[in-house]
């Protein structure tokens, strides 16, 4: 764990707590799949946003990202994949739904 | 048992396939039999195929580059005679074949020519220019190689057992989907790119960190060399490009295998959301295979002109910007899917944009020249063709990016024209500007200036006969891919085009001449000062080849042309007061086991045969435990061997040859070189 902070050793604590969060939010999906819980957009819009906190979820107890150890050039990297993801992501919804549009 | 695999998948069907299958399966067999009689099979093992040194792996990933440029370029060659040919009549090749021909050239010439010659290239380069002993991460780099080996492999397997995909290389469902394409020719496509896919973006992220970690001390990031800018930029493009080629090639196997429907319009799918994700990818890989290049010809303009750089900052600047820019155009490979014209507006305005960048370089290399002491070597020679051909094909890309003249010139030879025009002179002649500059520095001897200059002289004449009909068949309307057709109008082009690729061909040939020539004349060749060109970059400062452990005792680092300033200085050879110990990382064949089990997975899900590959992947999990449980894994090079082997290279600097420059000064090495700078 040389890459880590000294002050921030990741106890076995944390990766319990981080074990747990991450089964939850696998499993609310599923479950709203599984069961149908939600009609569905608001079922889409549910899953996406339990994908975005797990992502999260596995930076800060797994990868051990926090604002306050993590060394700026590290935190830069991730706000950088952060907005190329976006550029992704946001573009290609763009893009398809334009074309989704226009073929209705 | 053996899944879909039968003996009809033996190339009987035609003359021209069995041909090449047999020339695919005697070429190897003849170079295993030349091992064999040289008796260096358990040499090449040690040294080589087992090495994690950065060098040697460097020297492997050019080698596979250039074997596959040769089958790349047959398949060129073939095409190039069947359109000659094929008016009114069914030319040599049957529609299908023809086919193969053209998504396996396109294949190869991308993932396994253009890619690995860059891996190369970085490769033998990078750790030597930064002052670093070796990778970040050594037996992750033998790893890549193998993965990309095994993926070229399969498509040269493809050549003997099945067919190639027909679908062209970007593989476009529908018709690469089941329905349309039931054969195994995709699934060759597929696991390949997949397989080489994960080495390349190993690749990357080994350079990421190699260079933010391994720099010398006092080289900040605004003075490294700008090929390392170059590498760093691209092996970021490449760890966020290349995911989303993972992601469009697994979801097409999932449609082909698991009966998905991501890419096909039943069940909810759409198949432009292949063109889409495939294009994320797509285009920053452009600028992957080409920043490097451009990387190179920075080395190679100032090296040869005797200055420093003109605007390094611009250039990195424009590197970065091309770098980030670059992820933001790749609607443009398909404007005509029908977007409306907001988004064909935005991207056809990226798309213009980023040419400014690319504009800037150009000026950049043009100032750098101003005023200079030019001189012609072969490296030179590439580079100036670069400048002069890449500014064409540029203005052609400026044009296609008005969505407007797209809808005209898509899917015609204009479009042929214009990628060959950037690709060519940028990415390969870069290349191969880079093999002849850094030859010395891999081997240790000069490779023959005459046959190099003979070589670019065919690829550059060769390159304007080949590829200047195209645009002038595209703007006829002549689509690509044709394999026979009716006009007589395009005929005359096409010959042009078929002779310019046998002057290509001559190139080539001159290529290989070349390095026969250079190796039986080695001895006059010899580079004993490490420096042959009056580098300005550390990598000149080690012996030719370098020592394992590259730099005895890591350089500090001053100025952006960090060797130049040691040798104004007079503190170029310094010999160290004592040296110390060095650990360096031992020989795996982990690399090349995964490779090879890698290459028979491939194989076994093209054909079905599903117990090979879980075998094969268990089999690849296991070697991977036990590479990282590995402990003792670093050997030592005692402060003795080291210094006999710098005693060695003292020796050799002894007997360097004096280095006159015009104003007839004696450079004694070591001593400052005067008139190199302005």
């Amino acid at each position: 764990m040389d890459n880590t902070h000294p002050q921030h050793v990741p106890t076995r604590s944390t990766y319990a707590t981080g074990l747990v969060l991450a089964v939850i939010l696998t499993a609310i999906p599923f479950a709203i799949v599984a069961f149908g819980l939600l009609p569905r957009l608001p079922a889409l819009i549910a899953i996406a946003v339990a994908a975005i906190i797990q992502v999260s979820v596995h930076l800060r107890y797994f990868l051990h990202l926090d604002f306050k150890h993590t060394p700026h050039e590290n935190l830069a990297a991730l706000f950088f994949a952060g907005f190329l993801i976006f550029i992704m992501v946001i573009g290609s919804i763009w893009i398809m739904f334009d074309l989704h549009d226009r073929m209705m | 048992m053996l899944g879909r695999l039968t003996i009809d998948a033996l190339p009987f069907y035609s003359w021209v396939a069995m041909g090449g299958a047999a020339v695919t399966v005697l070429g190897a067999l003849a170079v295993m039999a030349v091992i064999t009689w040289l008796g260096a099979w358990r040499y090449l093992w040690r040294e080589w195929l087992t090495s994690v040194d950065h060098k040697r792996i460097g020297i492997m990933y050019i080698v596979l580059a250039l074997v596959m440029l040769l089958r790349g370029f047959v398949d060129a060659i073939m095409m190039r005679a069947q359109q000659a040919v094929a008016l009114n009549s069914q030319g040599y090749l049957p529609a299908d074949h023809f086919d193969q021909i053209f998504s396996s050239h396109g294949t190869i010439m991308i993932f396994f020519v253009a890619m690995p010659f860059m891996s190369g290239l970085m490769n033998l380069i990078i750790p030597l220019q930064i002052g670093a002993r070796d990778v970040s991460f050594p037996y992750m780099n033998s790893l890549s190689l193998w993965l990309n080996a095994a993926g070229a492999a399969l498509v040269l397997v493809s050549l003997v057992i099945g067919k190639f995909s027909t679908a062209g290389w970007s593989a476009y469902p529908p018709y690469s989907g089941i329905e349309y394409s039931p054969g195994v020719g995709v699934d060759y496509w597929s696991f390949a790119v997949l397989i080489s896919g994960v080495g390349s973006t190993m690749t990357g992220i080994n350079f990421i960190a190699t260079i933010f970690k391994k720099r010398a001390p006092g080289m900040t990031l605004m003075r490294m060399p700008l090929f390392t800018w170059t590498v760093l930029t691209s092996s970021v493009l490449v760890v966020f490009a290349f995911p989303a080629l993972t992601v469009s090639a697994a979801l097409l196997e999932m449609d082909r295998m698991l009966g998905m429907h991501f890419f096909t319009n039943a069940d909810g799918g759409n198949m432009m959301m292949f063109a889409n994700l495939f294009w994320i990818w797509g285009h920053p890989e452009v600028y992957i295979l080409i920043l490097p290049a451009f990387g190179v010809f920075s080395h190679v303009v100032t090296t040869f002109s005797g200055k420093r750089l003109f605007g390094y900052t611009s250039l990195v600047y424009a590197t970065t910007a091309i770098g980030i820019l670059s992820f933001i155009v790749w609607l443009h490979h398909f404007f005509t899917m029908g977007s409306s014209a907001n988004v064909n507006a935005f991207f056809g305005i990226m798309t213009m944009i980023i040419a400014v960048p690319t504009g800037v370089k150009v000026f950049d290399w043009l100032f750098t020249m101003y005023r200079g002491r030019i001189e012609f070597h072969s490296p030179m020679l590439w580079t100036l063709g670069f400048m002069a051909t890449f500014v064409i094909g540029g203005m052609s890309g400026v044009l296609l990016a008005l969505p407007p003249v797209d809808y005209l010139m898509h899917n015609t030879t204009f479009l042929v024209a214009h990628f060959h025009n950037m690709i060519i002179p940028g990415v390969l002649f870069g290349y191969l500007a880079g093999y002849q500059f850094w030859f010395p520095k891999a081997f240790g001897f000069r490779l023959n200036e005459q046959w190099g200059k003979r070589s670019f002289w065919c690829w550059i004449i060769g390159f304007y006969l080949a590829f200047m009909p195209l645009y002038v068949l595209g703007l006829l309307g002549m689509p690509r891919r044709m394999e026979h057709y009716t006009i007589a109008e395009w005929q005359p082009h096409l010959i042009v085009a078929a002779v310019g690729a046998c002057v290509i061909l001559l190139g080539i040939l001159c290529l290989a001449v070349q390095l026969i020539v250079s190796i039986r004349q080695r001895d006059q060749a010899r580079d004993l000062s490490g420096d042959p060109w009056l580098g300005r970059t550390l990598e000149w400062s080690t012996s030719s080849p370098p020592p394992v452990y590259n730099f005895a005792i890591i350089p500090r680092v001053d100025e952006r042309d960090a060797f130049q300033e040691m040798k104004e200085n007079g503190i170029a050879y310094e010999r160290p007061d004592k040296y110390e110990d060095i650990y360096l990382p031992k020989n795996s064949p982990v690399g090349i086991i995964v490779g090879g089990f890698a290459f028979m997975f491939g194989f076994a899900m093209v054909w079905h045969i599903w117990w090979l590959a879980i075998a094969c992947a268990l089999v690849i999990v296991m070697a991977l435990m036990v590479l990282s449980s590995e402990d003792d894994n670093e050997y030592c090079l005692t402060a003795k061997e080291v210094e006999q082997i710098e005693n060695a290279r003292y020796r050799d600097l002894a007997k360097a040859p004096r280095i006159i420059l015009p104003e007839s000064e004696e450079i004694v090495p070591g001593a400052p070189i005067q008139g190199t700078v302005r």
